[in-house]
């Protein structure tokens, strides 16, 4: 089967610095897919290629949601990278603080909506139609997630863990065949990361969404995935399933350090 | 509360202004004798005022404090009593009909001068709730404001000079050369944010009264457009007094026509995204959301308004020339929309006629109208800096998959 998601050498240059350096990684329907490496070893860069919001100096960039024909993803603005069915959360919470629960998600739906000027000034009954529909599609994701209680409280009153939830919600609204999830437990509790371990498993059996995740809590990687990539340095230093990473002597050299023989 | 230490700081205040206001209050030169008077009894009021004064500032700061820590310990969000005021409908709705009769007889019961005063009030409400759109919603701040207005008073100069065009058919073409212009000044500022974009606005405003002042052949420079002809009522003559009533109607039907509209696209799909645009633009983006068309959208429906508030405003004075249209104005309105409360429609208005008229009432107390203005814009800021009336921003609220309208918060 193809990949729906395929990356191809992919290198990034800040200047002389390589951060990234051709990386390949692919993901596949259904697949919980994990990327871990130390600080600073170019995840998030690796991210921020892929949605759009940098550009990276070489490589390729290749989704194929439907399996068969591919689609390059390379030189897309991040709307359309969204709209082209890839959602994201950040590493730091990035959410409409001042603007209700329901509101951030329904943000979330704009990219699926149509209504224009003219739409909003004489509310035609397509455009009402739809708002409603988007209200009420909003409400059903939060359910889901399991925020309905929080709906119409403003998003900056929300405790941490409901915060992160709530960015998983938003980027789903946007009904993306795949999320990248850009360390989703940071700064949670062990309750906290349960909840999300389920939610997680959730969102990929359930509702069908692949899921490329960035993650420093190891307990929660390994439980999780299918497979995982190590980068380190912007290089891909390993691939495999959580038990051949567990025993890589590269992958423990780039998280431990080296033994030095005495 | 008069402990030693708060004597010890009231003098200390007492004493510093008295230094500052030493050269106006007490010396006086005698120009005729050539000599100097020293008003030293002056020192001592000024002393003796500041001393109190700066016990009643801190009692006052001192209560605002506290007040803001009550809000934020306590978990439910408090509603302002002007939301309390909207929810209420036995309130609402009585008051709305008492300012409706209000509007209605202003011109009858007021004299000439006072009705033309509230006209200018007017048109600021229309322009800024213009600027409201792209400042208070969309978050982008625009110091070049004034292009637009002068966009607009000059596209009714200019088509009325030339082809004798009349005033309602120049103001939706006003409108529409402003949401021209909007787009054009859009482009090349989309990429920037908060003080670059101000600065390079805030240039662009600049760029459009230079060339209005030095294109002698296209606006006849500084000498500005004379004789430009107020609004017809199918052709019947109108006497000049009958004239500013009229206008005062048509700019109670114009700021009606953008509460209307204003309101309904703060409130839609597009409202949203301006919003969360202001809120984070990295996020907003990353959720599908089209950065350049939202901002342009926003640009240019803000410039629509300020082009038809420049129409009405060239028809009212009946001359324009580029001084009207300096930095100057541009930061009245802004401080229209900041004071009003930024993102509100009725802090806007309420913003408008406080800065507009507040100058004009002030007239009473002659010389030190510019000095009380300032002080209360100052007091304003201290007190709240939010705005008159903040954040009575609509949000969407959920009651139930049935009946799910949105409703006021």
């Amino acid at each position: 089967m193809e990949p729906i998601l395929e990356v191809k050498e992919l290198t990034k240059d800040f200047g002389g610095l390589r951060a990234l350096d051709r990386i390949d990684l692919k993901v596949h329907r259904g697949q919980i897919v994990a990327l871990i490496g130390p600080n600073g070893a170019g995840k998030t860069t690796f991210f921020n290629c892929i949605t759009g919001i940098y550009q990276p100096t070489k490589g390729e960039m290749l989704i194929s949601p439907g399996g068969k024909e591919k689609k390059s993803l390379n030189g897309l603005k991040p709307n359309h990278v969204t709209k082209s069915g890839l959602a994201r959360t950040f590493q730091n919470i990035r959410l409409f603080q001042n603007m209700t629960v329901l509101e951030n998600v329904m943000i979330g739906r704009h990219c699926r909506m149509h209504a224009g000027i003219p739409g909003a000034v004489f509310r035609n009954p397509a455009t009402m139609r739809e708002e409603k529909q988007v209200v009420e599609d909003s409400y059903r994701l939060l359910e889901k997630i399991g925020l309905e209680q929080y709906v119409n409280e403003y998003a900056k009153n929300l405790p941490y863990g409901a915060q992160r939830r709530l960015e998983i919600a938003r980027a789903m609204a946007t009904e993306p065949f795949m999320l990248l999830l850009d360390e989703p437990a940071a700064g949670m509790n062990v309750k906290e990361t349960k909840e999300l371990d389920d939610l997680i498993v959730q969102i990929c059996h359930q509702e069908k969404i692949s899921i490329l995740l960035i993650e420093h809590d190891m307990k929660l990687v390994m439980s999780l995935s299918d497979l995982i990539y190590v980068v380190d340095y912007g290089k891909k230093i390993a691939e495999g399933t959580p038990e051949e990473i567990k025993n890589n002597p590269d992958v423990i050299k780039a998280y431990l350090g080296e033994e030095v023989d005495a | 509360m008069f402990s030693f230490s708060e004597i010890k700081k009231s003098l200390l205040i007492s004493l510093w202004f008295m230094f500052l206001t030493f050269p106006i209050m007490v010396i006086r030169v005698n120009t005729i004798y050539k000599t100097i008077e020293w008003r030293w009894d002056r020192m001592i009021m000024v002393g003796v005022g500041s001393f109190f004064l700066s016990f009643l500032w801190r009692f006052f700061i001192g209560k605002k404090e506290t007040g803001k820590k009550k809000t934020d310990t306590g978990e439910v969000q408090q509603l302002t009593w002007i939301q309390r005021l909207t929810e209420n409908k036995k309130i609402y709705l009585p008051s709305l009909v008492a300012i409706s009769v209000f509007v209605v007889l202003f011109p009858f019961v007021f004299s000439m001068y006072q009705t033309n005063i509230m006209t200018t009030a007017l048109i600021y409400v229309v322009v800024g709730l213009g600027l409201n759109i792209v400042v208070g919603l969309a978050g982008l701040l625009d110091l070049g404001y004034v292009a637009f207005y002068a966009v607009g008073a000059y596209t009714y100069a200019l088509l009325n000079q030339h082809f004798g065009l009349g005033f309602w058919t120049v103001l939706p073409l006003g409108a529409a050369m402003g949401f021209m212009f909007g787009v054009i000044l859009g482009f090349p500022v989309l990429r920037l944010r908060g003080d670059y974009l101000a600065i390079v606005t805030l240039g662009f405003g600049e760029i459009i009264r230079l060339i209005l002042e030095n294109w002698n052949a296209f606006s006849s420079g500084p000498s500005g457009i004379a004789n430009i002809p107020r609004p017809g009522l199918f052709g019947l003559h109108l006497s000049l007094h009958q004239n500013i009533i009229y206008m005062y109607f048509i700019m109670i039907g114009l700021a009606i026509f953008t509460i209307f509209i204003v309101g309904r696209l703060q409130d839609s799909r597009l409202g949203r995204a301006w919003i969360a645009l202001r809120e984070d633009e990295v996020a907003c983006q990353a959720m599908g959301i089209d950065k350049t068309r939202t901002k342009l959208s926003a640009f240019a429906l803000g410039a629509t308004w300020a082009g038809m508030g420049g129409v009405m405003f060239a028809a009212k004075t009946t001359f324009i020339n580029p001084a009207s249209f300096t930095i100057w104005e541009s930061i009245i309105i802004l401080c229209v929309v900041v004071i009003g409360g930024m993102g509100s429609v009725l802090g806007v208005i309420c913003g408008a006629m406080v800065l507009i008229l507040l100058p004009e009432y002030l007239r009473a107390f002659s010389e030190y109208r510019m000095l009380l203005f300032g002080a209360i814009l100052v007091i304003m800021m201290v007190f709240r800096p939010e705005g008159i009336i903040s954040n009575v921003r609509k949000t969407y609220k959920f009651e139930g998959l049935k009946d799910n309208n949105k409703d006021n918060s």
